[in-house]
């Protein structure tokens, strides 16, 4: 198997979850749903303060193709429509329901569906009106993906199954008990593109994992590869090279090499979402972590908080000092466990004092480790010391700034421990502002 | 509810960008494993040259250490001693200095190494010239009868020499070389154990090797780089030989001199050479080519320290052109 260059490899930490079955969380006493779930247009509230709400209700929507929509994930009451934090965004306006205990389905759901008979505009009508939405972490709304502009010619669907983050086990224990989900999802979306050629890309510390999905796709064109376990093998980019041998050009994205890649989880909500009709309410949860007394897999619903899946692991086993949504590489650090679980969400790590560095940063002794790690081929010693110096029109178009995905495979290799990706991130920013100003004097 | 009670009790929580988990690799551990490498050509060094190698190496290190110490708590900056860097560069440049040298100058080589060429542009990371060559260099040019004379030692055929193998190489010849150490075989030998007059730290070709091989295995040096600039001089010293083309010695020439510290210790210093596996490789061709140069034509009989100073020089260029290959580069 060819590999991508560069990369890293962090300790699992699989081991925490990775044998245990997905558990349901219990319901909560009240969901706080944002209205920002998505990369995209936000969505409007169409429903009010004081309104009954019942599970799988449409609650907020927007006319804009570029978004998704959101469904109430429990029934019961509306009681607040407010701003509430968020894991990504900081705040984000949000319905807050307050569970009535009957968690009774709106009418018309669930349903009964072949999938087979419903031709593919049938099919990614039914996907848009689930507001399904990457559930990798990326949350670029489904639909869209997969109805790229008709001069790009799209032949091949990879499914994301690497699932390269240390600590989340989501989509390994989906692997395993969702398989036939997951196979129905595969064909759905397949059938949607026009493809014949699939690939399943896993990492090879998942052999059980490669083994089922092989045994499920037997006798299809879809191939279930086990790739090199290597932090970032699951980002796009990355996963579309090991599988094809295509490089997805500067700036551009999958679909201009031909390819359209999802997430374990989304084609397991696509398959739900046509075969049953269910829209995304719920999704699979790792919460894991050294202050985390039981370390679960958790079926939960969309809108619960992080604090509800804390008590559903039998809360804290030793001081907490870092919250994340997602990984340990790309995750967002939480300011409280108040923020509610989105269809992004595939994480929820809570660490106590020896999972968390406080490194001191220093200068760069220039010894080419980040260079060697980074998987875009980039220079990060120079781009930090740019970002440093801020020299950011310098970063962005001598040193290929905007090609960053922010992995973290520099920072993480970094003897200086310099904080690489922060330096980057806020060069883009700076460049951004730039480049507005630029737009609004151009406009003037 | 247990949870928001626990939520009530920890208001601290650490909110840093991603990502939260860094490899244990440091400054610290580069460093100190570097001089853990160098320790068996140290150990050596002292039972080969005996005391005035000692105090030699023991002055060097005491004084980068303290100077690095007065700089730092002088500029109110944080003292950064314990990392291994100034314990690093006092011991490299008294292995690059001849047994005898007196102790003041010893320390005044260690006080520019840290104090100009380290210090005075910014401290570990923003220095331009390898510190242990700079201190060497300017040695050479203060006390240049000093930094070339040396012991009297006994060869294994017991002809008493005060010279280097490249000094009777550059003054008397190829065969008076020969003549010296009896005869080929006997020469390689001893070079390669180490058996030979020169500086402190360059004559054990074989535990010089073995310490780089400890880094090359630690991820800390490419191997290309002391295989290319040895290489390169082996090449370039066996087809420019002394009596036409091809005619050259290259085992003596890459087993000469600092050649072998130079390469596995000097070129590789991560600060002052490029930071891409290709650029190395051309500052290790360019660090070989240099070498040979003066040694062939230049005055003095070893060119090791100049050369690798002058390819530091040409480090920030080299980064320049030499870049990594870029993912999904339009072609």
């Amino acid at each position: 198997m060819k590999s991508f260059h560069g990369g890293v490899h962090p300790d699992d930490s699989k081991k925490y979850t990775a044998a245990k079955p997905i558990e349901t969380a219990p319901l909560p006493a009240k969901v706080i749903i944002p209205l920002r779930q998505h990369i995209g247009a936000p969505v409007s509230p169409i429903v009010k303060k004081g309104d009954t709400v019942k599970k799988g209700q449409l609650i907020a929507q927007s006319d804009a193709f570029v978004s998704g929509n959101v469904h109430a994930s429990i029934s019961g009451k509306v009681v607040e429509i407010a701003d509430y934090p968020h894991s990504v965004f900081g705040s984000c306006m949000s319905i807050v329901i307050e569970n009535d205990g009957l968690d009774e389905w709106v009418e018309g759901i669930p349903v009964q569906r072949q999938w087979e008979k419903l031709d593919a505009k049938e099919l990614s009508g039914i996907i848009r009106e689930a507001g399904i939405v990457g559930m990798g972490g990326a949350t670029f709304p489904t639909h869209v993906k997969l109805a790229p502009p008709p001069d790009k010619k799209i032949d091949t669907f990879i499914l994301n199954a690497a699932e390269c983050e240390p600590f989340l086990t989501a989509d390994y224990r989906a692997m395993l008990e969702y398989t036939e989900r997951i196979v129905t999802g595969v064909k759905i979306t397949m059938k949607v593109l026009g493809v014949s050629t699939g690939y399943v890309g896993v990492e090879d510390n998942k052999p059980d994992a490669v083994k089922a999905l092989q045994n499920a796709f037997n006798g299809t064109q879809v191939k279930v590869v086990a790739l090199p376990t290597k932090y970032p093998q699951g980002a796009e980019k990355m996963l579309i090279k090991v599988l094809t041998g295509r490089e997805v050009p500067s700036g551009g994205l999958p679909m201009d090499v031909g390819t359209v890649v999802q997430n374990v989880g989304t084609v397991v909500a696509i398959s739900d979402a046509v075969t049953k009709g269910i829209p995304l309410i719920e999704r699979v949860v790792t919460v894991s972590g050294s202050a985390v007394k039981e370390p679960k897999n958790l079926l939960m619903r969309v809108g619960s908080t992080f604090a509800d899946a804390l008590s559903c692991c039998g809360g804290l086993s030793g001081e907490l000092v870092k919250i994340i949504n997602g990984g340990p590489m790309m995750g967002f650090a939480q300011s409280t466990m108040d923020v509610p679980v989105i269809k992004g969400t595939s994480g929820i790590l809570f660490l106590s004092k020896k999972d968390v560095n406080y490194d001191k940063e220093s200068a760069c002794i220039h010894c080419g480790r980040c260079v060697e790690a980074c998987p875009m081929g980039l220079n990060p010693s120079m781009l930090s010391v740019l970002g440093e110096r801020q020299l950011y029109v310098e970063a962005k178009e001598e040193y290929d700034l905007l090609d960053c995905m922010e992995c973290g495979s520099c920072v993480y290799v970094c003897p200086a421990k310099r904080k690489i990706v922060q330096y980057i991130r806020y060069a883009k920013a700076q460049n951004a502002i730039q480049a507005q100003k630029e737009q609004a004097k151009v406009a003037v | 509810m247990a949870v928001n009670e626990e939520s009530l009790k920890m208001n601290l929580l650490t909110v840093s960008p991603s990502p939260h988990i860094t490899s244990s690799e440091s400054i610290p551990k580069i460093m100190w494993s570097v001089n853990a490498a160098l320790v068996p050509a140290v150990i050596f060094a002292a039972w080969y040259f005996g005391m005035p190698a000692i105090i030699t190496m023991l002055v060097g290190v005491v004084s980068a250490v303290a100077t690095e110490y007065l700089v730092q708590i002088i500029r109110k900056k944080e003292v950064t001693i314990k990392d291994g860097s100034a314990v690093l560069t006092g011991l490299l440049l008294a292995m690059c200095l001849p047994p005898n040298l007196p102790w003041y100058m010893t320390a005044f080589g260690s006080f520019l190494a840290i104090a100009v060429a380290k210090q005075s542009l910014g401290g570990l990371g923003y220095n331009i010239f390898n510190p242990a060559h700079i201190g060497r260099a300017a040695l050479m040019v203060s006390w240049p009868v000093a930094m070339t004379t040396w012991t009297k030692m006994t060869t294994p055929v017991d002809v008493v020499s005060s010279a280097t193998p490249l000094n009777i190489l550059k003054q008397q010849g190829y065969a008076k070389l020969i003549e010296t150490f009896g005869d080929a075989p006997n020469m390689y030998k001893a070079m390669f154990l180490g058996m030979r007059n020169g500086s402190i730290g360059e004559t054990s070709a074989v535990l010089l090797i073995l310490g780089g091989l400890f880094l090359i295995y630690k991820g800390y040096i490419k191997w290309e780089v002391p295989v290319v600039m040895i290489g390169t001089v082996g090449i370039l010293t066996w087809v420019f030989g002394p009596s036409g083309l091809f005619t050259g010695d290259a085992v003596f020439h890459m087993l000469a001199g600092g050649l072998i510290i130079g390469a596995f210790f000097m070129a590789t210093d991560m600060v002052t050479i490029p930071i891409t596996r290709k650029g190395q490789i051309i500052f290790a061709l360019g660090a070989g080519l240099l070498t040979v140069l003066i040694r062939l034509k230049g005055g003095y009989p070893e060119g090791v320290c100049y050369s690798i100073l002058l390819m530091n020089c040409v480090t920030p260029l080299i980064d320049r052109f030499v870049t990594p290959k870029k993912f999904g580069a339009r072609r």
